[in-house]
């Protein structure tokens, strides 16, 4: 039994890395099993919302537009209902199991005894996160491209733009689950769509590009704070260029920034409810 | 000493809310041998769960120090952890994975590649006879199933000390037993057992020693035997009384043999150090005192329990 001793840092690092793998496996294995919820909850908003506004809505003449004069709403959406797919995924497979398993069932007890510094089981919960999130857009983006009957130009002149702005908006939304998962008790869960997944979709640049705002200048301030803007924003430089869009220094610094900080947060808050 | 302790516990002490707030645990000290089975004994809120809380590296100690399997559990948890298995109070079973999936993702946690791990899972389900519910998810299980799988899974990567919070709280008397013969039998394979209970038969039916605890210190700790003779007495005598107590107690004081005399709840208990003829003393020298019961027993750690704390261990 005393096999462990010494443990040289070589080793603890295997020791480490099997027990992630073991966690993210475990994720997986439940995600499976609950594929086709997942499916639903992914693809429901975005299937509505193009049907209702950039095919049903152009079908009878009612079509509106929020672009340039040359671009049509569903080109605009594109990116945007991408981003708040991702993003929602962080609260769906992050946070709200999270809440229960902190308040109720005390489930996660099982994993924090895992042989890793607990704060690995948090970030294993980021980047579980952050796969759920990354497979949100696959299913997300043909849903988007197929339905509008007006044209969507979509063209990536520049891959690696459009991967790491996948990858660190994938991270933000575990990260962003985890934060929202280890404040909220169970009985407030319906207030985790009311006050943040209605406002920070609403006003996340995803009906409308950023650039658009400057009518409303402290509006366009304002919103900054919400991470959803630089994830469309970043997919609308990737996926649609020819879309008004902040410059890509602006929202990838921005979203290192935000990534940086809602890990941090939501580092504390979990060690905060899991040792005293 | 005990030379290579499975637990050693030195001066710990935890408070909660600053130096003002509660003093969870007020200095304790303990050793657990390997392949022993220890119960720490005592009233809800004495400091139980926070020990167990420390030992598994869940709670940081104000002061002290832990060694589990001669890790220092404050130094480096994530070590401890490898030595550790645990079983709550609370039903943790993973609701989303089936009872053998609990099994195999734990085991995978610990290292385990994928054919061993399932191996394990399989022998566990065998062992505590959950084979046929391998497929259940844990809400279908009873409690004591629960409890049972709950404990193969803290045993899964082979711990060297398992520790269980009041490990069969609400289970059936059958489940008990069975629960019972399952820790006896990990002790026998070399596996040192910290339990908590305020189950007074449990710490006497299945410990090697108890320690006795209450507000966050340890009272007396031995091996039930030796502490239920610590109290001196023999024999345990319950009078329910109607009425005035205070010049019975001293008329019962004054008998021989009586070692002491204390009010209970509904009337009076009375220790003393023989068996023979005390009952026959005591109902003559309660002649014209409103006696409605008495009742005789052999001291319980209960007794021991009420004699360091003048108070039950269920109130």
């Amino acid at each position: 039994m005393t096999d462990a001793y010494p443990l040289q840092s070589e080793r603890r690092v295997r020791v480490y890395a099997r027990a992630v793998v073991g966690l993210v496996a475990r994720d997986l294995r439940v995600l499976r099993r609950d594929f086709m919820p997942f499916l639903l909850r992914t693809v429901m908003n975005p299937i509505m919302f193009v049907f209702v506004f950039a095919y049903l809505l152009p079908k009878i003449g009612e079509g509106f537009h929020t672009g340039p004069s040359n671009t049509s709403f569903g080109t605009i959406l594109v990116p945007g209902l991408v981003a708040v797919g991702m993003i929602f995924q962080g609260i769906a497979a992050v946070a709200l199991p999270l809440v229960n398993e902190f308040g109720r069932t005390r489930e996660i007890e099982d994993r924090l005894m895992a042989p890793v510094p607990i704060g690995m089981v948090a970030i294993e919960k980021i980047v579980f996160g952050s796969i759920q999130s990354l497979l949100a857009a696959l299913v997300v983006f043909p849903v988007v491209y197929i339905i509008p009957a007006t044209p969507v130009e979509v063209h990536v002149d520049h891959w690696p733009l459009l991967i790491a702005v996948l990858l660190l908006a994938s991270l933000i939304s575990g990260a962003f689950g985890l934060v929202i998962g280890t404040i909220f008790r169970p009985q407030r869960v319906p207030l985790i769509f009311s006050t943040i997944v209605i406002p920070i979709t609403f006003l996340g640049c995803v009906y409308y590009p950023w650039a658009l705002l400057a009518p409303m200048r402290w509006l366009q301030v304002f919103v900054l704070v919400n991470p959803v803007v630089y994830i469309s924003e970043g997919l609308r430089a990737a996926l649609t260029p020819e879309v008004p869009h902040m410059p890509p220094v602006a929202f990838l610094s921005a979203i290192v920034v935000v990534l940086s900080a809602l890990t941090a947060a939501g580092m504390h808050f979990f060690l905060r409810r899991v040792t005293s | 000493m005990i030379t290579d302790a499975a637990i050693r516990i030195d001066g710990l002490v935890k408070h909660y809310g600053g130096p003002s707030g509660i003093r969870a645990v007020d200095g304790i000290d303990l050793e657990v041998g390997q392949a022993e089975i220890f119960g720490l004994l005592g009233p809800n809120g004495a400091g139980k769960t926070t020990t167990i809380g420390v030992c598994t590296t869940r709670v940081f100690a104000t002061a002290g120090r832990v060694l589990v399997h001669g890790v220092d559990v404050d130094a480096d948890p994530a070590l401890a952890k490898r030595f550790i298995g645990v079983v709550t109070q609370y039903n943790t079973l993973d609701r989303s994975c089936t009872v053998r999936e609990n099994l195999y993702f734990h085991a995978r946690y610990f290292g385990l590649p994928r054919a061993a791990a399932r191996r394990r899972a399989d022998a566990l389900l065998e062992r505590f006879r959950l084979s046929d519910r391998r497929d259940s998810m844990p809400d279908e299980l009873s409690g004591g199933m629960a409890q049972r799988l709950q404990v193969a899974r803290a045993i899964s990567h082979g711990p060297a000390v398992l520790f269980l919070d009041e490990p069969t709280a609400g289970l059936d008397p059958q489940s008990r037993l069975a629960l019972w013969s399952i820790v006896r039998d990990l002790r026998d394979e070399g596996t040192a057992v910290f339990l908590t209970t305020h189950n007074m038969l449990e710490a006497e039916e299945l410990c090697g020693r108890v320690a006795i605890i209450d507000h966050g210190r340890i009272l007396q700790c031995d091996t039930p035997e030796a502490l239920r003779r610590s109290t001196g007495a023999e024999t345990v005598i319950d009078l329910r009384v109607d009425g005035a107590r205070v010049a019975l107690a001293d008329i019962l004081r004054r008998l021989p043999h009586v070692a002491s005399v204390a009010e209970t709840a509904d009337g009076l208990r009375l220790l003393a150090s023989t068996r023979e003829n005390m009952l026959q003393h005591v109902v003559e020298a309660a002649r014209g005192h409103a006696i409605a019961d008495i009742s005789v027993r052999e001291p319980t750690l209960e007794t021991v329990f009420i004699e360091l704390t003048g108070r039950a261990l269920r109130d």
